[in-house]
Formats: structure tokens, sequence, C-alpha cells
């Protein structure tokens, strides 16, 4: 299977990442490679074998209910692109 | 045409951990924007969640609760969107494997009790959330939000009016606080509500095609925007339009629902198992550790309260819609032996004059042991009714125990015969109209003559005993 | 005093011969006269290092000196260090400063080393050619036309060259073998769980591990001590005793059972590093080992189910770079959208977003099954591939890469023949084990070829024995480039 521009622009759009016009083609070229060095898989059968998530076989551990975290808010947001009054700015978020 | 309306709903519950789901940062509700969001709310490069132990604890109870299968494998997953309030860019939640599955809650519309059936709930983290106001055309983000437990109770498409899906919510939200693993707080968001609202022609097997109204936070607005749905819907059809699969949101000025996006613009989720977080595993030791420290359960002390204290199956759901009125019930009918009596003052003047001053019952101004006073009163004729509704009052106001009042306020019912005679036959003498007119046949003229022998007692004479010797008086010529 | 190992360095310390702030500056001095040909570095602090090294020489002045502190480190730019830029080798983080220390630097800290400045590496960990950095590319000492491997390739430049005596670097499908076989320097990448990730910049959880690059096994061994051990913070890091990962060093190797893996000695290895591979087999048959042929069958599937499981892993890791709270943001942008998408599109290099669309479309609705599901189940038969194999044997060995280095630019038009690489290297991460590389001879171009040596989980202290008593009787790892 190959991808088409629409499958692309799809792709870019659900991953957030702006792909232009002119890099469509050559963005598609390549995912299409890689999609081809992928599809070796299918030739395997692996009927009944449990898919492995994680190389140990644990169990998660899990912490006591406790506040543990100070506040370090001005630390936090010294990195921030906009701030205000603690809050982080973003473009109007429509709902 | 007759229409039927097939509601589901999915619940958000806040679990009440003092800690995030994934992080030891605070819960507490209120504080300044970001102060409770730590490395991993604020999503830095390289951390990673740490599991809160309550969080299954809290779980399990439910899942007990509702009767449920709890599975003893549990596993995270990411599902993945794009949004301001959510740092990581995915939600933590579970896909495959929820922590609980096939569980049922009884729900009592009117008189009639129904088994709605709870598909599911599982273990996530709340997001932040997105203020709009005052920042100059953009949105701010608080972080403290997220991270916070939450359990998503998925319920089957059991019911057919918007009176049962208040019903079940309000259910649902009753064990929750019962159970003690939420605090209810609907204002402050630790219980809302989605509502997946369909319509269908009566007897027609297939679902009509659904929109889910978001985010309903009272359960006035879950009633309002469910019922205003229904409409939409049937009006929508009947106008030959066809019903689009949606998510909309309930306006509560307007009363209205509106588009929020279409079944076009659904997110692709992209759900995966989380790699950062290994499978939960639960015992059946723990499962059985947890059942043993299960408390009573509404639906059990409800059939407990039915047997032992005699009152209404319909008085007892009332009474055991909060854990804290319940005990307060028991308490009272356990101290009088006056089961009926008690339930009648708890859910009659206790719950009106509660509701009026804006009261919750663990703040009810009259204790169990006051109110018990007063009760024996009643049940052994010291008071009437008049007289225990003024005993009543005075017991609100002061710290005065009923008995203390009686004396205080001179409130004993009067009900030596010979004072009674007295009133009655000076009564008569007054009201020679009256008299004429019940010897004529006219019943109730023997009212305005126990009303006049009452106002000559100030209300103490005790009225059975009035009606008794009038009516004696009347016909003994 | 450049070409001294970590043991030699500490010794020096010990004995009064140096001070951590000469040791700092000298190295400082040589980064500064040799980083511009090879930009091994990222950042370099010289007021910040000096603070460090003079805190060293305090501590062990007050006699709460450890066996490494003073010795400086570089660490690779994706471990989260508190007042330095950590950017992972991409513009999305160029001006982001950590608020907070990984676990790894923690640990270092604590022992005392002193930071020499931040490795480059290819952008979050995604390359094998350290090509792609948004700081540059790193040059390979030995030879500055060719590629240093990656992506730590700055760790393993600044060994090589002598710009650092160690340096921390990571490993998520041979991130830490394969550019320590290109430079010519001891690389080990622990079990899956052994060093914890907590403030490692993730790029695909479930298959990342810390791990360090020296000159000797010996210098691997005493770093493991330091920044092995468990971490709460991470729910992967595994609960075990403390080890001393230098016990086993001088254990002989007689009756040691090596596996040698046949698909690894296959079509598609260059007939030097085969030979080298062979030389390096010989040399520990005459120590005593005894040599069985393994096999790992699935070895070819490792390459698409790596590159379905990290990218996927990846597509979600990095859906928090979205410049709202730290990192780029766009300058214009006419909605919140369109914010994500210039941001995420300037922010992030090439490589990195096709990787990232790659794993976004394997997880999209209706490919799940095909893909993802697919992928673990290959991985549970490269696993699974590897107990069968160790049942045999105690080690496997083999090569790290096909060939050795290739040329800056001669595969970084064509990311199929960058992954296809990575053969020898990707079945570890899947199946979690640790493994390492030592050099082991030159190629015919004169560039470093890596013996690779594969242990059972948690053997890491057998493969540093082994690959110590092979440095006790090679000298392949001292040999440093002529710069």
């Amino acid at each position: 299977m190959s991808l088409t521009h629409q499958d692309v622009a799809r792709i870019a759009r659900l991953s957030r990442i702006a792909v232009t016009d002119a890099e469509i083609e050559a963005v598609g070229s390549q995912l299409n490679n890689i999609l081809g060095l992928i599809e070796q898989m299918q030739a395997v059968n692996t009927d009944g074998i449990e898919p492995m998530a994680h190389p140990q076989d644990v169990s998660l551990r899990l912490r006591e209910d406790a506040v543990t975290e100070p506040n370090r808010r001005d630390a936090c947001q010294a990195v921030a692109p906009q701030v205000e009054k603690g809050l982080f700015l973003v473009p109007k978020v429509i709902e | 045409m007759k229409w039927e309306v097939v509601i589901g709903l999915e619940v958000h519950v806040q679990l009440n951990t003092v800690s995030k789901i994934f992080s030891g940062a605070s819960t507490a509700f209120g504080a300044e924007p970001n102060t409770q969001a730590s490395l991993v709310e604020l999503a830095l490069p390289g951390v990673l969640p740490v599991m809160n132990k309550a969080v299954v604890d809290k779980s399990i109870r439910l899942g007990l609760a509702l009767d449920a299968t709890i599975n003893q494998k549990n596993i995270f997953a990411r599902k993945n969107y794009f949004y301001p309030d959510l740092p990581k860019g995915y939600q933590i939640s579970q896909m495959e494997l929820p922590i609980i599955e096939h569980g049922r809650l009884t729900i009592l519309v009117g008189e009639e009790e129904k088994v709605i059936r709870v598909t599911r709930a599982h273990m996530e983290e709340d997001a932040g959330k997105s203020l709009h106001e005052d920042f100059h055309g953009l949105s701010g983000i608080d972080l403290n939000r997220a991270g916070t437990p939450l359990l998503e109770v998925v319920s089957e498409p059991d019911m057919r009016s918007p009176e049962e899906a208040v019903a079940y919510a309000k259910a649902l939200h009753t064990l929750v606080t019962w159970l003690g693993i939420c605090d209810g707080n609907m204002q402050e968001g630790s219980f809302r509500v989605d509502a997946n609202v369909s319509v269908r022609p009566f007897g027609q097997a297939e679902f009509g095609t659904r929109r889910e109204i978001k985010n309903l936070n009272s359960f006035r607005f879950l009633e309002q925007a469910i019922k205003y749905e229904i409409q939409w819907q049937i009006d929508t059809i009947e106008d030959g339009g066809k019903i689009q699969q949606a998510t909309v949101l309930f306006d509560p000025d307007s009363g209205e629902t509106r588009m929020m996006r279409s079944k076009e613009d659904a997110h692709d989720y992209r759900y995966f198992p989380d790699p950062d977080l290994l499978p939960v595993r639960i015992s059946q030791a723990q499962i059985d550790a947890t059942r043993a420290d299960m408390p009573e359960l509404p639906g059990q002390m409800k059939a407990r309260f039915v047997e032992a204290f005699g009152v209404s199956a319909y008085d007892a759901a009332l009474l055991t819609s909060s854990l804290a009125q319940a005990q307060y019930f028991e308490a009272v009918a356990a101290a009088t032996g006056q089961g009926k009596l008690a339930a009648n003052w708890v859910n009659g003047e206790i719950a009106a004059r509660l509701n009026r001053e804006g009261l919750e019952i663990a703040a009810c101004p009259i204790g169990t042991e006051r109110l018990a006073g007063l009760i024996v009163r009643i049940a052994d004729g010291t008071l009437s009714n008049k007289l225990a509704k003024q005993v009543f009052d005075a017991l609100w106001e002061s710290d005065l125990g009923a008995d203390a009042i009686i004396e205080r306020d001179g409130l004993k019912q009067v009900s030596d015969v010979g004072a009674i005679e007295k009133m009655v036959e000076e009564a008569i003498a007054a009201n020679p109209k009256a008299v004429e007119e019940f010897r004529a046949g006219k019943e109730k003229a023997l009212n305005a003559l126990a009303g006049q022998v009452m106002k000559a007692s100030k209300g103490k004479a005790n009225p059975a005993q009035v009606q008794d010797i009038l009516k004696q008086k009347l016909t003994q010529v | 005093m450049i070409n001294a190992t970590l043991k030699q360095l500490s010794q020096q310390l010990t004995a009064g011969q140096v001070s951590a702030v000469e040791l700092a500056t000298a190295y400082l001095d040589r980064i500064e006269a040799l980083n511009p040909a090879l930009n091994a570095f990222i950042t370099v602090d010289r007021e910040k290092t000096l603070a460090e090294a003079l805190a060293a020489d305090a501590r062990r002045a007050a006699g709460q000196a450890g066996l490494l502190t003073g010795v400086p480190i570089a660490h690779k730019d994706i471990f989260c260090q508190q007042g330095w830029k950590t950017s992972c080798g991409s513009r999305m983080l160029d001006n982001f400063i950590s608020p907070y220390n990984a676990h790894v630097i923690e640990q270092c800290q604590a022992a005392g080393l002193v930071t020499l400045g931040r490795a480059n590496m290819d952008e979050f960990a995604m390359g094998s050619s350290n090509e792609n950095s948004f700081y540059g590319a790193v040059k390979n000492p030995w030879d500055v036309n060719a590629i240093p491997g990656g992506s730590s390739g700055g760790s393993a430049a600044a060994v090589a060259a002598r710009l650092a005596p160690v340096a921390t670097a990571t490993d998520t499908g041979g991130s830490i073998r394969q550019p320590a076989s290109h430079c010519g320097v001891t690389g080990i990448k622990p079990t899956y769980g052994v060093v914890s990730r907590f403030g490692m910049v993730a790029y695909a959880s479930s298959l990342d591990q810390g791990g360090v690059m020296a000159q000797t096994a010996e210098d691997c061994a005493l770093m493991l001590n330091v920044m092995a051990g468990f971490d709460e913070r991470d729910s992967t890091s595994l609960e075990r005793a403390r080890e001393d990962y230098t016990r086993d060093l001088a254990q002989p190797l007689a009756g040691l059972r090596v596996g040698l893996p046949r698909e690894y000695f296959a079509d598609g290895l260059a007939a030097d590093v085969g030979r080298i591979i062979d030389n390096a087999v010989a040399e520990l048959k005459k120590l005593g080992a005894e040599v069985v042929e393994v096999s790992l069958p699935n070895t070819q599937l490792s390459i698409p189910a790596y590159y379905v499981i990290a990218p996927a892993e990846a597509s979600a890791n990095l859906s928090r770079f979205d410049g709202v709270r730290y990192g780029h943001r766009a300058d214009e942008y006419k909605d919140l959208v369109e914010m994500y998408e210039k941001s995420r599109a300037e922010g992030f290099g090439s490589e990195v977003k096709r990787r990232i669309m790659v794993g976004t479309y394997v997880l999209s609705h209706g490919y799940y099954d095909a893909y993802y599901i697919k992928a673990q189940k290959i991985r549970r038969l490269i696993a699974n591939d590897f107990a069968a194999a160790f049942a045999g044997c105690d080690v496997i060995l083999g090569p790290v890469a096909p060939t050795a280095a290739f040329n800056l630019g001669e595969k970084s038009g064509d990311p199929v023949q960058m992954y296809l690489s990575d053969i020898y290297t990707l079945s570890v991460n899947l199946a979690g084990l640790p493994a390492m590389s030592v050099p082991a001879g030159f190629a015919d171009n004169g560039r470093p070829v890596g013996l690779q040596i594969i242990g059972n989980y948690f053997g890491e202290a057998k493969m540093l024995n082994v690959a110590h008593q092979f440095q006790q009787v090679t000298d392949w790892h001292s040999k440093a480039p002529a710069l």
C-alpha cells in the first residue's frame, strides 16, 4: 500500500506538524519507503504469540498517597514562552 | 409518532486522594494557578508517571459496591490528542482491561426500582483548565487540576427518561460519597456527567443516532439538557431531518445544547499501552480484604430500615440518599424505638429546614439526641403535632433539650378530662350557631368548635380528646 | 594525563598529584582547542565546570571524597541538568534550561564527578550518524570525513578525542554501542530498568536505557556503580540489590561459553569487520573461552519491528513539545492549531518529524493491529530467540554494525539505508538485554571497529568481565586518534 498526498496531510495534521504543499511529495515518498520496510513484518506468522509491551514481566509499583511535591511554579515558568498571572498563555481555545 | 428516549451516562468521578494520580502534587481545590502543577503535570522533558496506590484502592471499593468484576490485570493506555490543558499531548487512561467491568446500580424512579447496568469504569487523569477571560483575547492555562485522579464510570444505554438519568446520576453520587472515595462537590467539578442521548420510534429495536452532551455539572442542568436535547432530536426528525452523531455542549443561560464537533472531526486517539507504566496487578486477597472492609451500602441499609424500623420503601430510599443522613436517622430511630416518626421528622421538618438554610445534615443544629427527645414526647402524647413543631423551632434555635423547652414554654399538652370538658362547655355555650349546624348534620361545624377549644387552650389541649368530648357533649342532649 | 583512564585519574586525585580544578582546566582547554573541528559538545560552560571542580576539591579536602570525586565527565544532552541547557540536540529545546536534574545527573553529582559540558547527539536520540543534530554533525575524531555514529555521537567522539575521560550516553536501538564502535571506545548499555530513565528525555520509553562510554571496561564498571540503582520516580526502574559491577573483572574466562549467532555473520557483514570479529573471538578462545554457534532467526525482523515500536512511542512522547509551557514557539500564527503545527514544524528536524509521522500512522485507527500489535508479537519472538540462545551460552558475540563508520552525508538522504545499518543492535533493545561495544581493531579504511558483547538479563558483570579480560590482552582500547 502507498500513502496518498491526502493520507500524508491527514497524518501531518494528526501529528500537529505543518507540511507545506512543496514538501508533501518528498515527505510522502520517504514515509512510503519506511512503510515498505515495515511491511516485511507481514510475511511472518505470529498467530498465538502474546504481544510484548515491555522487556520485563513485572507489575507496577504503587506509591502511597502523600503530597511530596513543592510548588516550583516560578522556576518552571522561567522557561515558558508566554505567562501572565501564573497562567500559560495560548491563542484562544475554542470549544 | 411516539418516541422512546435512550440515555447512557459517562460520569467523571474525581477520587478524593490528597495527591495526584501520577505524582506527589497536591489535589487541593482552589490554589493559585499552576502552584500544584509539578514537573510531572507540566510534562517537562524526561519526567515519568508514578501511580498512586489510593486510586486503585478506591476504585476497587466502587467496583465492589457496583457488584462488578474487578479486573486483576490493569493496563494503562495513552489517549493521544493535542489540547493546551493536556500537557503531555496524551491522557493516561485505560482502554482494554479497565479496572471495573459489568457492574449494576439500582435506581428508584417514583416508586419503581430499576437496575441500570454499568459497562465499565476506568482510571485516568484529569486535564487542566483553560481560562478565557481577561487575557486580551488569549486563553490562560492552569494545570493545577491536571493529574487529579478520575474514575470514568460508563453506563449501558439503559435509561429511558431524563428522570431515570437524574436518578442514576444521583444514585451514583450517593454511592461514591457514601464510600468516601469522592467529595461529590459538583460545583468544583468533582462529579461531572456526559449524557449520550438518542431517540427512536417506540418498538424499534435499533438505537437512534446519539449525540453526547458534555460536562454537565449539576443534576438540574443534566435534566434540562437532556430534556432540551430530546425535544430537539424529535423536532429535527419530525421536520424531516436526520440526527448526525456529534458532541454538544449545554448552555445553562439559554437552556439549549449546541454543536461542539461532528463525527467527522472526531479525534483519532491512537490508544496504545503506556510504556512508562507496567500492568497493575490486583490480588484476590486484596479484593477479599476490601470486601470485608466495605461499609453497609445504601441498598442494604434501605432494606434494613424497612425491615427493622417499619418505614416505607420510599422513606427508606430518601433516608439513605446520603450516609450522614442515614446514620442520623438510625441514631434517632434506635434511641426512640419510633422508626416511622423518626423517618417523618428526618425526611420532613429536618430536611426542609436544612434545605431552606442551605445546610448539610452534618451541620444540623439539632443533634440526634435532642431530636430523639422531641420524638419521645410526641410518642407519649405529651406533645401534639402542633406543639411538637413549636418545640422543634425552639430546638433549632437553642441548645436546650425538648423537655426543658416544654417546661420553659409551658407547652405540655392538656389531657386532663375535667379541664377539657370545661373548655368544651364554654365553647358550646358561646357558639350556638355552630352547635345548631352540627345538629342539623353539618359535620364540619365540629371542626369550628374544636378550633375554638384549641384556641382557648392555647393549642395545648389534646386534639383527639377535644374531638371525643365535643362529640359526646353535643350528642347527649 | 589526557589519556588517563578513570581509574588512573582517581588514583592521581587520591594521591594529590592533581586537583579537580587542574583536571577540569586541562580538559576544558583541550575542548576549546579541538571541539570546533569535532563539534562533540553543544554546551561548554567553563565557569560552571570550575565551580563544580572547586566543590569537588573542597569535598576531598574535607575527607569526603568518593572514588570518582573530581573526575570530569561529559553528559549527553539528553539528561536534564539543572541550570544547564538541555537541548536534546533539538531546536525545540534550544532555549530550555532544565529546572531539575535527571537521576543519572544526581548520581554523578553525588559521586563528585565534574560536568565538563553537554555532549552533542542526534536530535531526540533519533539517528545512527549524528547528522540529525540541530547543532550540526559531530565528526569522527579518527577521520573527520566519517560519521561518529549515533545517537550518542558527541559522547563517543569526546571520549575518543580525549576531550573527556568518560561520557554518559543512552541507547534505544544501538545509540551507545554503534558510536562506541565507530569511535573506538568502550560503551555499555545495561539491562532495561537498571539505570533510571527519570530526567532522560524520552525517545522510545520501552527501549531507552542510559549507559556510559569510557576507554576501558573497568571504567565502565566503575561508572555503572555510580549510575545504576533503583529510582522510585521511574516506574520501570527495577528494585534490585545494589551490585558492584567491578566484582568479576578479574575472573578468568576458562570455561566461558561464547555464542556466535550465525545470522550476525551472514550476507551484509563487511569482510574487514568480519575478520576483526573473528580475530577477537580467537583472542577469547586463547583465554579459555569455548565457542558455540547459536541462532537468532528473527534478527532481520528486528528492523521493521523496531521502526514501528520506537516511532509509535516517540510520536506520543514528543507530543509534549507543543510550545505552550517551554520550548520553541513559532513567532507568528493565526490560531492555536497553527501555533502547534508551526512550532513543531520549525522546532523538529526532518528525521524527528518522519518518525513522529510514522508513529502516528501505525497507531492510527485501522492500522494498530497490523502494525503495532504485529511488531509487539515479533518483539516477543526476538526475546524468545535470545532466551533459547542463552540456554547454551554465557554471552553472545558479534559485530556492532555491518561496516566501519561510513562517510558524512553518505546515507543522510536515505533513511531506510540508515535504518538497515542498525541490524545488529536493535534486537538487544527489543529484548531489553544488556550489551557492550569493545574496541577490537581497525577496518581497511583505518576506522575503528567494535566487538559487540551481549549478555543475558542482569549479566552486566559477566560482560564486563569478558571485556576486561579481552582488554588485558589487546590494546585497541588504548589507541587514540592523532589530533
